[in-house]
């Protein structure tokens, strides 16, 4: 009894983060979905993702293409600033996304 | 903490090269010469150097040319080409007398008829750009009549007419020597190279170096030739619509606001992208999504 509630009690403690990051990763993967927000596939193709795109790269394997966090959320706030002539929109700058709207996604864009 | 003052240090490194080079910027900026034949040889050469194989005078059907899937359907639906309907009606609006007896072919050099490659033009008198549509809505002022809106699809049904006169012809848009005429064709340029909207994308984002890629169903067609097949049956609109209509609808796509039709700056990038044809024939009206 004490064993299973100690059991019970570490492992909802473990869950908490856990869940509260699946939701930023559902609330991201909306978000890059959505044609009004973050619309990525209007350039970029996600593998399940519809209507493929090739203007920008695919994004896969992110994790290991930018380990660095704080890189995508320099890309995904404002691109232009860091290559004047990538047609990717600043995001952040422009206020299409705000700033926790981007953590969100980068939490959806790791686990592609 | 380290990662903070490594930041910093970029910051600061990006700061001091900025000020350098808004220090060299005026030096640069005089030297800077407006060479409008520079410009569209070194964006023709890109172009053609990234489709080898589209022959030139095919750049005028835009998305067609540079993709063989697009190809194969645009072949399919021109067994029965979706602006003939328009192109009687904009034949029978051309032939239809004013109100006082005259027509659309005594405002124009050669009755109207294989001028289209000449449009948009600098008109001295005005010291501004004219459009073809903006060409047929003076004839209609000076005939008394009322001007169309050039968004409209009885707009596009006529310079269809004058377009089908010039199929084959080369783009042919001259620049007068008129520091004016330079300086609408600078606005143009500058107006094609400058991020706009909300999304923040300049004609260059799409139509530069993505020309050819996919953006979802669509395919990104090249600025060279790109108005050589206007004006255009849109399937996305299901009628017919002149290039301004066309510059309008990419520029709400970038969530833009909207300019008047008739505004001097979209006349300017027309003047521009057509300028950067030169040489490409007419293939209009055309056919896209």
């Amino acid at each position: 009894m004490t064993k299973s509630f100690f059991a019970f009690v570490v492992l909802s403690v473990a869950a908490l983060p856990l869940s509260a990051h699946a939701d930023d990763v559902k609330a991201g993967q909306g978000l890059a979905l959505d044609r009004a927000r973050g619309n990525c596939l209007a350039c970029h193709t996600i593998k399940g993702g519809d209507a493929p795109s090739s203007v920008g790269r695919e994004l896969a394997g992110m994790k290991r293409r930018f380990p660095n966090r704080a890189d995508l959320v320099e890309i995904l706030t404002n691109e232009p600033r860091r290559n004047s002539i990538a047609p990717m929109p600043p995001f952040g700058r422009n206020r299409i996304l705000t700033p926790a709207e981007i953590e969100q996604v980068i939490d959806f864009l790791y686990t592609l | 903490m380290i990662r903070d003052s490594q930041r910093d240090r970029y910051a600061l490194a990006r700061n001091v090269a900025c000020a350098l080079l808004l220090a060299a910027a005026p030096a640069q900026a005089a030297d800077e010469k407006i060479d409008p034949e520079a410009d569209r040889k070194a964006l023709q050469a890109f172009v053609f150097a990234k489709f080898p194989k589209v022959a030139k005078e095919d750049f005028g059907n835009g998305p067609y040319a540079v993709n063989a899937e697009m190809r194969k359907q645009w072949l399919e639906i021109m067994q029965f080409p979706p602006y003939e309907l328009a192109l009687d009606e904009g034949r029978a609006e051309w032939e239809k007398p004013f109100a006082n007896g005259k027509h659309y072919a005594d405002c124009f050099d050669n009755k109207g008829v294989s001028i289209r490659q000449t449009y948009p033009r600098f008109i001295s008198a005005t010291g501004q750009v004219e459009t073809l549509e903006g060409a047929i809505n003076r004839c209609r002022a000076q005939n008394g009549e009322k001007p169309l809106d050039p968004m409209t699809d009885t707009m596009a049904s006529l310079t269809a007419v004058m377009a089908e006169s010039s199929r084959g012809k080369p783009f042919a848009i001259s620049i007068p020597d008129d520091p004016r005429a330079l300086a609408a064709y600078d606005r143009g340029k500058e107006f094609y190279y400058s991020r706009k909207g909300q999304l923040g994308v300049s004609c260059a984002s799409c139509h530069n170096s993505p020309a050819g890629e996919r953006l979802r169903g669509d395919i990104l067609a090249p600025t060279v030739g790109i108005t050589a097949g206007m004006p255009i049956y849109r399937s996305d609109w299901g009628s017919m619509g002149t290039t301004i209509r066309r510059i309008a609808s990419c520029s709400s796509q970038t969530r833009a606001l909207p300019l008047n039709p008739d505004d001097e700056d979209y006349r300017d990038v027309e003047y521009f992208i057509s300028y950067m044809s030169n040489g490409i024939p007419i293939t209009g009206p055309g056919t896209r999504p």
